[in-house]
């Protein structure tokens, strides 16, 4: 670390590099910098090692299908805290190459695989560049502008009548096929022969013979339908013994297309799509995405629905943790038990939920410029009386049962263990960063809605293994605990809502990055608008999805049964990390 | 249950017996069992899944239909709860699990997208519902349903289970049944059900005269005729 890590360098980031390297992106709405290709390497490493940004946050690509190329995008950060350093590269969508930077970044590893994936951008030294989201052999990059899939109707919506003439059209019945199906011309099915995955397998370690003691090497599939992968999820792990030698990760059983929908989509109907992300957490998707358009539109939050938001978004958190914490405990082989104490407590949460929204999970409650609805007296006395006896009372009882149980104590200390470089090298996030020693919060580090007058601590581990990320998850409950104390205290009366509630907002031409400190994680929406009302490129920064970098990482020379436990430290949503 | 509801109602028990003796018939004393231990598979696949685990938990309590018993393999179980979004990428497996669960077996598709595809059908790696490739017994609607409808669901599937007589259900039939192909991934995912339906659909759309043209081109300039298919 050199002094150009404490000052900010992004006024006179230009001046720095030799002329033509790097230009400030001058398109109005836009920030950041345009760095040229060939020295994205070279400008990413000084960016890095002289001027601190060691953390970085997102990789994305948006797809301007007019000027004919691509912006690949970069967010980085300094995990001291500190605003953005934005870079982008321009590529011409003939000629989509750009250096990876996974030698610099381990953590754009699995961002990278989604870029080439979805809009096709090849990731020139990238390790191990396989489509990551849909299955190889698959026909098409479908998040480039010029696929259509194959229920497409038009570019945009609102769509014209699905019912003219008084009847209904059903999208089966347009498509040729009868299904939502679509082939190359010429394709015959029989002729077809399916990939056999031998990438995946061939880019596994093996480990030469063990000479003292002799073990088998096995190779094993654990999911997509498997009762300890948290959903759809699939690993394929190779053993020497019981001891795990390399480990990948097969994701996408559960990719739904948001982010293809959300292009077509306005801007508003993308609220309820955010519920569905990380399905367990609802309301702070929708504060992400909500900061993200309201960035745009220059939207000042009325009082009172700012501390309706951060009200919902921390009961949020003490939610995922509880249910986080439970479901820890059925991977250590509690069976069922420990997590219906758990997520007891969970119910009650959802009740408030379901009283304010309409619907115990799927809340859909955050508009752009306020919430939907305001919270009545009996609600905040309903989350009153939680906070002040029944959840400490059910922390009390995990500080009994759990926190020093021996058997918990042995199975998780040392387990799968991250140390601080890594874990911000892997650009992971949340509770798993912090358990590894990084006091890196967004609440703290970049402050948005009224975090900046709540006082709480960032909670951090020591040992950066499983039994500190327990802990850590344990002391947030308790930090929510005291943030929502300070709201029902302080919540003004006043408007909820900027404005007049309005089924399509008007949204200027640029980009914005919108994020909040999940309970996952930076939860982080960017957003590209054209001025129309649908956004021209919509990208979710799933945390879970890129803290999954960190999983091979953990899991190597671990029992095979802890690596059920390391991934249910990690707390995945296969919701978001598929999307 | 009650006893009442083994019994048929046309035969009279004593009172004091009722409680030990029960006159009925095969069919009701089969369907009496089995629907008060339907053991569903432990397999979620999206948010409808979390409304599952809350169904199961000490609120809702599946227990109290003899449902408690979730099942981590196909073999094991007698309903499959397909809860949450089918995937192109999915459903291979999911069609492999419904083949090895042994019979009698019923699915339910809980939720808008497994039902129909839900908010997610125009997806591009959405099935648009699950009953395209396996049969569902019963719908559950919701995005995603809460527990109570999922509880509703399961007792539909109780009075669906009472209702079916040794006599006509198929797996006491004759012969063995047929299992499901597996759908294949390909450039898109491939029913092999209606292979030829693709391939004469995907045939290139040229006229005769024009495709004759386009032959004798290639073969002028030295090309080898593409192959067909």
């Amino acid at each position: 670390m050199t002094e150009a890590t404490l000052i900010n360098p992004l006024d006179t980031l230009v001046d720095q590099f030799p002329s033509g390297w790097v230009k400030k992106d001058e398109r109005p709405g836009y920030s950041g910098f345009i760095v040229e290709r060939e020295h994205l390497l070279e400008f990413a490493r000084t960016m890095r090692d002289d001027f601190g940004f060691d953390y970085l946050s997102m990789v994305t690509a948006s797809d301007y299908l007019a000027e004919g190329k691509f912006d690949v995008v970069y967010y980085a950060y300094k995990t001291i805290g500190g605003p953005a350093l934005i870079f982008k590269v321009q590529v011409p969508r003939e000629d989509a190459v750009v250096p990876s930077l996974v030698a610099l970044y381990p953590g754009a590893d699995f961002q990278e695989r989604e870029v080439w994936d979805l809009m096709g951008i090849r990731f020139e030294g990238h390790p191990d560049l396989r489509r990551i989201l849909m299955w190889e052999g698959f026909e098409g990059h479908p998040l480039r502008k010029d696929w259509k899939e194959p229920f497409y109707e038009e570019d945009v919506k609102p769509y014209k009548s699905r019912w003219p003439e008084g009847k209904p059209v059903n999208a089966d019945d347009r498509n040729p096929f009868n299904d939502n199906v679509q082939y190359p011309t010429g394709f015959d099915p029989e002729r077809w022969v399916p990939e056999a995955e031998t990438l995946l397998y061939s880019g596994l370690q093996r480990t030469t013979h063990n000479e003292e003691f002799k073990t088998d090497e096995l190779i094993v599939n654990m999911g997509p339908q498997h009762p300890s992968t948290h959903g759809v999820f699939r690993m394929v792990v190779s053993l020497q013994g019981e001891k795990i030698v390399d480990l990948k990760p097969v994701m996408g059983y559960l990719h739904r297309n948001h982010e293809k929908i959300a292009e077509r989509n306005t801007f508003l109907q993308n609220m309820p799509f955010t519920d569905r992300l990380d399905y367990t957490t609802s309301m702070s998707n929708n504060f992400a995405y909500a900061l993200a358009v309201e960035k745009l539109m220059g939207l000042q939050v009325p009082e009172r629905a700012d501390y309706i938001r951060v009200l919902m978004a921390e009961l949020t958190r003490i939610m995922n943790h509880f249910f986080a914490t439970g479901f820890l405990l059925n991977d250590l082989g509690v069976y069922f038990t420990a997590s219906l104490y758990a997520i007891e407590e969970r119910e009650l949460i959802l009740d408030i939920f379901e009283e304010i929204s309409g619907s115990r999970m799927m809340c859909n409650y955050f508009r752009f410029g306020g919430v939907v609805r305001d919270v009545s007296d009996e609600v905040l006395k309903k989350i009153h009386n939680l906070v002040y006896d029944r959840i400490p009372r059910k922390l009390d009882q995990f500080d009994a049962y759990l926190t020093n149980n021996e058997i918990l104590r042995t199975r998780c200390e040392g387990v799968g263990v991250l140390t601080a470089d890594q874990a911000i090298a892997l650009s992971t996030a949340g509770p798993i960063l912090r358990a590894s020693g990084v006091p890196y919060d967004v609440r703290r580090a970049d402050p948005y809605s009224i975090y900046d007058r709540l006082e709480f601590d960032v909670i951090t581990g020591n040992h950066g293994d499983i039994y500190d990320r327990y802990l850590v998850r344990v002391a947030e409950i308790k930090e929510s605990i005291k943030i929502v104390k300070q709201l029902l205290r302080d919540i003004p009366s006043g408007p909820i809502l900027a404005g007049k509630p309005a089924y399509q907002v008007r949204v200027p031409a640029g980009e914005s990055y919108g994020r909040v400190e999940g309970p996952k994680g930076e939860m982080g929406f960017y957003i590209v608008s054209n001025g129309k009302p649908n956004p021209e490129r919509y990208h979710v920064r799933a945390p879970t999805f890129i803290n999954l970098t960190s999983l091979a990482p953990m899991s190597r020379g671990e029992k095979v049964a802890d690596v059920v436990v390391i991934l249910g430290a990690i707390d995945i949503v296969l919701g978001e990390v598929d999307r | 249950m009650s006893p009442e509801g083994l019994s048929k109602p046309e035969y009279q028990v004593p009172q004091e017996m009722q409680n030990q003796v029960a006159l009925t018939t095969l069919d009701r004393l089969y369907n009496w069992s089995r629907k008060n231990s339907v053991w569903p598979m432990m397999f979620g696949l999206a948010c409808c899944a979390i409304e599952m685990i809350a169904a199961a938990a000490s609120r809702y309590d599946l227990a109290r239909f003899g449902m408690e018993v979730m099942r981590p393999s196909p073999r094991q179980s007698d309903v499959m709860l397909v809860s949450g979004t089918v995937t192109k990428k999915m459903i291979p497996q999911i069609v492999r699990l419904y083949n090895q669960m042994p019979e009698p077996k019923y699915v339910i598709a809980m939720g808008a997208c497994a039902s129909s595809g839900g908010p997610f059908k125009e997806g591009y790696n959405v099935v648009a519902g699950v009953d395209k490739f396996i049969p569902v017994d019963v719908y559950i609607p919701g995005c995603p349903p809460t527990p109570q409808a999922l509880l509703h669901g399961l007792m539909t599937l109780q009075k669906k289970i009472e209702s079916q007589s040794l006599k006509e259900v198929s797996w006491y039939q004759k012969g063995p049944g047929e299992p499901i192909p597996v759908p294949v991934l390909g450039p898109d995912l491939i029913d092999m059900r209606k292979a030829a339906l693709i391939r004469e659909k995907s045939q290139p759309v040229t006229e005769p005269e024009e495709a004759a043209v386009a032959v004798e081109e290639a073969a002028q300039n030295g090309e080898l005729p593409a192959k067909e298919g």
